[in-house]
């Protein structure tokens, strides 16, 4: 019978990586997460406290796969906490994902933050398909760069390059994300452009690309309830970001006034970005 | 601007056909099918998609004097065959900002659905909505899970005659009360909205309900208690719109596990003058209401019937 991936399933923690002294790698095995598509995303109930969108990241076994975290309030401070064969309850993988054009040959991945996970994601895909890719990770120091060996194992089958900025320059090219793609795009083409990240600088990356008229996909945050589209706790304008999204295209992106301008809290009112 | 292009012309096409058309209680409806409250319910752009995917009427968001936050997730749980449990706590973002939130609202039909927590909340709310384009009101007597709102209120008769009474003082526009299942018989508690001046009576909300995960021993809902909707409440709901509509001369809006035009027609056979379809938009989206009105279209035709009002309450002569 086919699961029903909207009912909650129980998984064990297999393994926890270190990635900063904020954030962490969880891994599992679940083979219906193993089999997500770039971009999707899991409801994690963390039993007692909370349940959290998270994106789906990439695991190195088969049948498993992890989520990424950065400890913040209390949801993700427990999540942040949990250990080795304690239980999570997971449900999805929900949203749509990156598509990815068959005539692509040279992407440009920008993400800062924890939205690098379905970033790496991707990049595995792109790898699988023998894609070159650029990636760019933003982050405001050193001691908050994550990903980076992390991506370049999951790359290591097609051309590829990593850049990583600092906002106080004490790695890589000094700036923001978007500093570092405009600089990158004066030098090289590509065929589109990924981002997940602060709202803020993905529609930065929206405007520089659609400066250079390359096709774009970014993969926007909500708050989210039921992640099944039934609750509009999530939308942007007449968009469920859990169900319509959470990728959206330059064509869309364009037309969401609301990008990079409010979004919604808890409530469901508006706040200024 | 674009945006009322696209309405009015998904209003164009649609206006010719009259065969579902209702009125209920004042309240002219394309069609029968209305979104439940707490579905999709906070945003006008929403709203004006889900009047192009043809619905006949919105209720949204159950909406306080203040802003509120509801509970920590887990606020919505799905169970196995089609049902849900939700303590989403009645989260809205408040009178103030919702009213903004559809002050220019074209002609989407919204019926605003209002929560409080003592009789005298509910002036301050209709005092932001009555000057909007809005058809009315419906007043949520009967959230399962909510201290001091919702059902409490509707368990007590005295009270629900209050609030009512308190509502229709204030306004004009018709005055829907949603009732559910609690602690006093849902017909006295129908009866009383009846007897205080309510236009039409909504049955029913969810029904106190919980589940408890087997492998940590943890209650999902954060608050532990909830509300049960969707498939597994279709029966009692039909039980009590077949009850309240034998009982009450108000018209009675059929709610609970309406997932099909079948579901749909039973619901009219018991009594329901119109219908609302909350949890199938989990399974069948935006597209729920297009669905359901063409099934209902096709089972009229069958049926040799003109208007929908003609199988309004058939199942009770037998
Ligand atoms: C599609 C999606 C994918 C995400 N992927 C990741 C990821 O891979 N790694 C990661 O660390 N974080 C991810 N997040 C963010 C994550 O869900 C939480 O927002 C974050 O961990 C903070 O939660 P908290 O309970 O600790 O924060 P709190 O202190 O409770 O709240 C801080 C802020 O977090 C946000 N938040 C809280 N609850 C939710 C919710 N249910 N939905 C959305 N935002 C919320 C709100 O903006 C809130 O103001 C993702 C969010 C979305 C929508
Ligand atoms: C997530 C969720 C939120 C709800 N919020 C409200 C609400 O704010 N006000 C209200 O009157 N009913 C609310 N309800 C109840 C529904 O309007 C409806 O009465 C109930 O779900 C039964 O219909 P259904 O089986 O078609 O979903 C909510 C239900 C769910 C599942
Ligand atoms: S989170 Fe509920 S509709 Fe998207």
């Amino acid at each position: 019978m086919p699961i029903n991936i909207n009912i909650i399933r129980s998984v064990f923690i297999e393994r926890v990586l270190n990635e900063t002294a904020s954030v962490k790698t969880i891994l599992f095995k679940d083979r219906v997460s193993s089999k997500a598509d770039p971009g999707q995303f899991l409801m994690v109930w963390i039993p007692g406290v909370e349940e959290l969108p998270m994106s789906v990241m990439v695991a190195d076994e088969e049948d498993s796969a992890a989520i990424t975290i950065r400890r913040k309030g209390i949801g993700s401070t427990a999540l942040f906490n949990k250990r080795i064969g304690e239980m999570l309850g997971i449900r999805g993988p929900y949203g749509n994902k990156f598509k990815i054009a068959p005539n692509a040959r040279t992407v440009l991945l920008v993400g800062g933050g924890t939205g690098l996970v379905p970033l790496i994601r991707l990049a595995a895909k792109l790898n699988e398909m023998r894609i070159c890719c650029t990636l760019i990770i933003g982050a405001s120091s050193k001691r908050e760069v994550f990903f980076e060996n992390t991506a370049d194992a999951v790359l290591s089958d097609t051309k590829h390059k990593i850049i990583v900025s600092t906002e106080n320059g004490d790695y890589g090219i000094k700036g923001n994300a978007t500093d570092a793609m405009a600089q990158v795009l004066k030098e090289e083409t590509f065929d589109s452009v990924y981002t997940c990240g602060p709202e803020l600088m993905m529609k930065k990356v929206l405007d520089i690309a659609s400066a250079y008229s390359l096709p774009i996909q970014a993969s926007l945050e909500r708050h989210m309830k039921c992640g099944i589209g039934i609750c509009a706790s999530c939308c942007i304008e007449d968009k469920l970001v859990c169900k319509d999204g959470t990728v959206f295209c330059e064509k869309q992106l364009s037309k969401l006034n609301e990008f990079g301008m409010f979004y919604r809290d808890k409530t469901g009112r508006k706040i200024v970005y | 601007m674009l945006e009322w292009c696209k309405l009015l012309r998904g209003k164009r096409q649609r206006e010719h056909d009259r065969t579902l058309s209702i009125n209920i209680a004042g309240m002219e409806l394309r069609n029968p099918t209305m979104l439940a409250s707490g579905f999709l319910g906070i945003s006008q752009a929403i709203f004006n998609r889900l009047y192009n995917a043809d619905v006949g009427a919105i209720v949204s968001k159950s909406i306080s004097c203040e802003p509120m936050e509801g509970y920590r997730n887990p606020t919505a749980v799905c169970l196995e065959g089609g049902s849900y449990l939700n303590a989403v706590g009645l989260a809205n973002p408040g009178a103030d900002a919702f009213s903004s939130e559809i002050a220019s609202n074209p002609y989407v039909p919204i019926i605003v659905s209002l929560v409080g927590s003592s009789h005298d909340d509910f002036p301050k709310i209709i005092n932001k909505f009555d000057d909007l384009n809005i058809l009315g009101y419906e007043i949520n007597l009967s959230c399962p899970h909510v201290a001091k709102m919702g059902m409490e209120v509707g368990d007590d008769p005295d009270m629900v005659t209050k609030v009512v009474k308190t509502v229709k003082s204030h306004t004009l526009k018709p005055v829907v009360v949603k009732v559910g299942i609690g602690n006093v018989d849902i017909l006295d508690i129908a009866r009383a909205a009846n007897d205080a001046g309510a236009n039409a009576i909504t049955a029913i909300n969810t029904i106190r309900a919980m589940t408890i995960d087997i492998e940590s021993g943890i209650p999902v809902l954060s608050n532990k208690i909830g509300g049960l909707s969707g498939k597994s409440v279709k029966p009692i709901a039909i039980r009590c719109v077949y009850e309240i509509s034998k009982n009450v001369s108000v018209p009675v809006i059929g709610c609970g596990g309406i997932f099909s035009w079948e579901d749909a027609v039973e619901f009219m056979l018991a009594g329901a003058s119109a219908i609302q379809l909350g949890s199938v938009i989990g399974y069948e989206g935006f597209g729920a209401f297009q669905k359901i009105c063409l099934g209902l279209k096709r089972y009229l035709e069958r049926k040799g019937m003109k208007n929908l009002t003609e199988l309004v309450g058939l199942a009770h002569k037998y």
